[in-house]
């Protein structure tokens, strides 16, 4: 138990009360708020008018803005979400299994974002919606595991035992996604030698990466915020019945 | 150090160490917090008896379900040689006690010690104690009576072999079918197989769960008996039954209802 | 006072760690020789798929060579999900499961043990049918040998992942089809290397690049599998 062996950082033990939790991630939020917005103002904007074209692909490369940002947070939310739900096995942490319950619909989303702005891309650039590029199918595969998180979440009726299952699932998944991308990064060069990469490209011009650094930067505030929101969400209807939910419901 | 009992000196570390004779034999032993520590020296022996320490000790128990408190803050001990029995109304949160202090269910807060040591870190010290009947008899429908005892055996490394197992069997009135699959006998005779782990178990901590039901009342009276030997022979027992336990003041009754009512 | 009052919990008679594996291979082998009607239906399912191809796509030998080493393969995976689910799920019903878990024995080697058993039972028959089906697929000769090697070494890991997938099911009335949405997505590496394992034999090229693979990947499984497994069933039969 946690009481037993404190040789964790303070911090780490405050996060365990849902109070504590929910009062900083409220105070938290508009830190990451204002930044989200204004960085993917600021992001879009540059991308969209005054970023160069490239000289392939014109216009159209533009969508990477969107789509790169989006992968990126795809694969990182997974292992956050594998994180949160080691801690919560571990420690026996709910506000854990809650971040953890919560990043996955939101990494789904991000996953899907990635894959519709892919095939969007695809379509000027390779002429058919959707090719079996090793990157494209890693994140359609991811995608898969999003799903079958939330599915094996949603067939439990107890949140503890879902949230120690899906624990196991998510950690069993960080285990094989770099088999899994190994793998299908070998059978794609196996069948398609040679082939034009989305993301792989010469080196880019500043005017082309700044944005894109920026749309990603924007892109984790912009997660850190909705992250925030579900967990609260969360800690809320969990806590439903407790004393400082009623007060904080009274006040409003 | 001071005495705190017959022969008995009581450390500044709240251990008790002293000299006793059992059956004439001299027996240095000592119990408290730190008897682990001593057990495996030369000449001590964990003791118990007059100065029992509690085998597990329950804190603060708090376990919910479906939105419902079934137990909060619920403390309690088990010494050798009690027989406790858990009362309370269907659904009061008999068998998610009992399989909360087996370990099987570990949907609680709070913290369940065994001798003086939290359960999750002497696991297997544990389990090999424990003699756990549950709802479901854990008889394999197309094993027999035999094959469901060896396996049962083979899971518990321990002195157990053929003849006990035929014993065992004898002793539940299965005399004659030990080659017949279960799923054949009847649902009565395959509780008994079950029961017959009870002849079996050299463990010293049993939780049983509705041990009686579909029982005829000499088997019943007969198993009753069979607890009263286990808690006299310095045993403990964790059991619900709706069925009047005739065990006098050796029993004692926690319930659960009640328990709801104060809290 | 009795003996009983000084009797420390003590393993007499311990088995070794290979007899309690043996114990538990040997006690899942009988109950699936008991019934033995379940044992065949992978099998026939993993026929009954291959011949869906043929009929669904074409019956051309040479498109048929050209996808027999997947088609094979993808049975194999189907049938191997098909008996998944039955691992775990009479031991949880009859409360077999729950004495498992109570009891002293290392639970790593009491699940690599039925996980074995599990193997043996499927993917071992369907790796000596598959010659079967790649004669019915046109599968060149050359590539026979490979393919019954892929599968007898890539059959075991899709046991061990599968049981994690039953493990997190078993308490769940509907465990069936959720055991393939979580376990099929972790099935793909084995897939690729195994289809690309008879291709390689096919055409003649080396196959140890594959196999030691193959190989890395099974022993992968052997370590961890059974610790998420073991894991998955206590959180199950805890829910």
């Amino acid at each position: 138990m946690a009481e037993n062996k404190k040789w964790m950082p303070r911090w780490f033990y405050q996060m365990a009360s849902p109070r504590w939790s929910y009062e900083i991630m409220g105070k938290l939020m508009p830190w990451f708020a204002i930044p989200a917005a204004v960085l993917l103002v600021l992001g879009i904007a540059w991308a969209l008018a005054f970023a160069p074209q490239d000289y392939q692909q014109g216009n159209s490369f533009r969508i990477i803005y969107i789509h790169v940002p989006s992968a990126i947070l795809a694969q990182s939310c997974y292992m956050l979400m594998a994180v949160a739900g080691a801690i919560g096995l571990i420690w026996k942490m709910k506000v854990a299994d809650m971040v953890a319950k919560s990043c996955a619909p939101i990494g789904a989303t991000m996953a899907i974002l990635a894959l519709a702005t892919g095939a969007i891309w695809g379509k000027p650039t390779w002429g058919s919606w959707w090719v079996w590029d090793a990157r494209l199918t890693s994140m359609l595969i991811l995608l898969f595991l999003y799903l079958g998180v939330i599915a094996l979440h949603s067939a439990f009726e107890s949140e503890a035992t879902a949230a120690q299952a899906t624990a196991v699932l998510a950690l069993v998944g960080l285990v094989n996604i770099p088999i899994i991308k190994y793998s299908v990064e070998w059978w794609n060069t196996l069948h398609q030698p040679a082939t034009f990469t989305l993301t792989e490209r010469p080196a880019m011009p500043a005017e082309m990466w700044v944005p894109l650094l920026i749309m990603v930067i924007g892109f984790y505030c912009f997660f850190a915020v909705s992250l925030m929101m579900r967990t609260r969400n969360e800690i809320i209807h969990r806590e439903r019945r407790a004393s400082w939910v009623r007060e904080l419901i009274e006040k409003q | 150090m001071e005495i705190c009992g017959n022969n008995t000196f009581l450390h500044s570390d709240g251990c008790c160490t002293g000299r006793e004779f059992v059956y004439n034999e001299p027996l240095n032993y000592c119990v408290g917090h730190a008897a682990l520590k001593y057990r495996n020296k030369p000449g001590f022996r964990l003791g118990v008896g007059v100065l029992s320490e509690p085998l597990l000790t329950v804190e603060r128990l708090f376990c919910e379900r479906d939105d419902r408190i079934l137990f909060d803050n619920l403390s309690f001990d088990v010494k050798q040689g009690e027989v406790v029995q858990i009362e309370g109304q269907n659904g009061s949160g008999k068998t998610t006690l009992l399989r909360i202090l087996s370990g099987l269910s570990r949907n609680f807060e709070g913290g369940i010690y065994w001798k003086g040591e939290p359960i999750s870190d002497v696991a297997e010290d544990f389990r090999l104690s424990l003699l756990y009947f549950g709802h479901q008899p854990g008889v394999k429908a197309i094993l027999t009576p035999e094959e469901n005892l060896n396996w049962y055996a083979a899971m518990h490394p321990s002195s157990i072999d053929q003849s006990r197992i035929y014993d065992a069997l004898e002793q539940v009135g299965l005399k004659g079918y030990e080659d017949v699959p279960c799923h054949m006998l009847s649902a009565g005779q395959n509780r008994r197989v079950s029961l017959a782990r009870l002849y079996l178990s050299d463990a010293q901590l049993w939780i049983l769960d509705e041990p009686f039901t579909a029982i005829d009342k000499r088997g019943v009276a007969e198993k009753e008996a069979l607890i009263a030997r286990h808690a006299e022979n310095g045993g403990s027992v964790i059991l619900t039954t709706h069925h009047e336990l005739n065990m006098g003041d050796r029993v004692r009754r926690i319930n659960l209802d009640k328990l709801a009512g104060t809290s | 006072m009795s003996e009983m009052l000084t009797k420390e919990p003590v393993r007499t008679g311990e088995q070794s760690i290979g007899g309690l594996f043996l114990a538990v291979l040997k006690r899942d082998l009988l109950l699936s020789y008991r019934r033995r009607s379940d044992l065949v239906n992978p099998l026939i399912f993993f026929l009954m798929v291959a011949t869906l191809f043929p009929l669904g796509v074409s019956p051309e030998p040479d498109f048929l060579a050209q996808v027999a080493p997947g088609v094979v393969w993808v049975a194999a995976l189907l049938a191997t999900l098909l008996s998944m689910d039955s691992v775990f799920r009479s031991d949880y019903e009859d409360g077999t499961l729950e004495q498992t878990l109570l009891s002293p024995q290392p639970l790593f080697v009491v699940v690599l043990g039925k996980i074995t058993a599990h193997w043996m039972l499927t993917g071992l028959p369907l790796a000596v049918l598959a010659p079967l089906l790649g004669v019915m697929l046109f599968l060149p000769e050359g590539g026979m040998g490979g393919l019954m090697l892929s599968l007898l070494l890539g059959t075991p890991t899709l046991s061990l992942v599968g049981a994690i997938g039953a493990a997190l099911t078993v308490g769940l009335r509907k465990g069936g089809v959720l055991i393939s949405l979580l376990v099929l997505p972790l099935y793909i590496p084995v897939l690729i290397f195994g289809t690309s394992a008879v291709q390689a034999a096919v055409t003649g090229l080396p196959l140890d690049g594959y196999i030691a693979l193959l190989g890395a990947m099974l022993a992968l499984g052997i370590g961890l599998a059974p610790l998420a497994v073991g894991a998955a069933l206590r959180i199950s039969v805890s829910g």
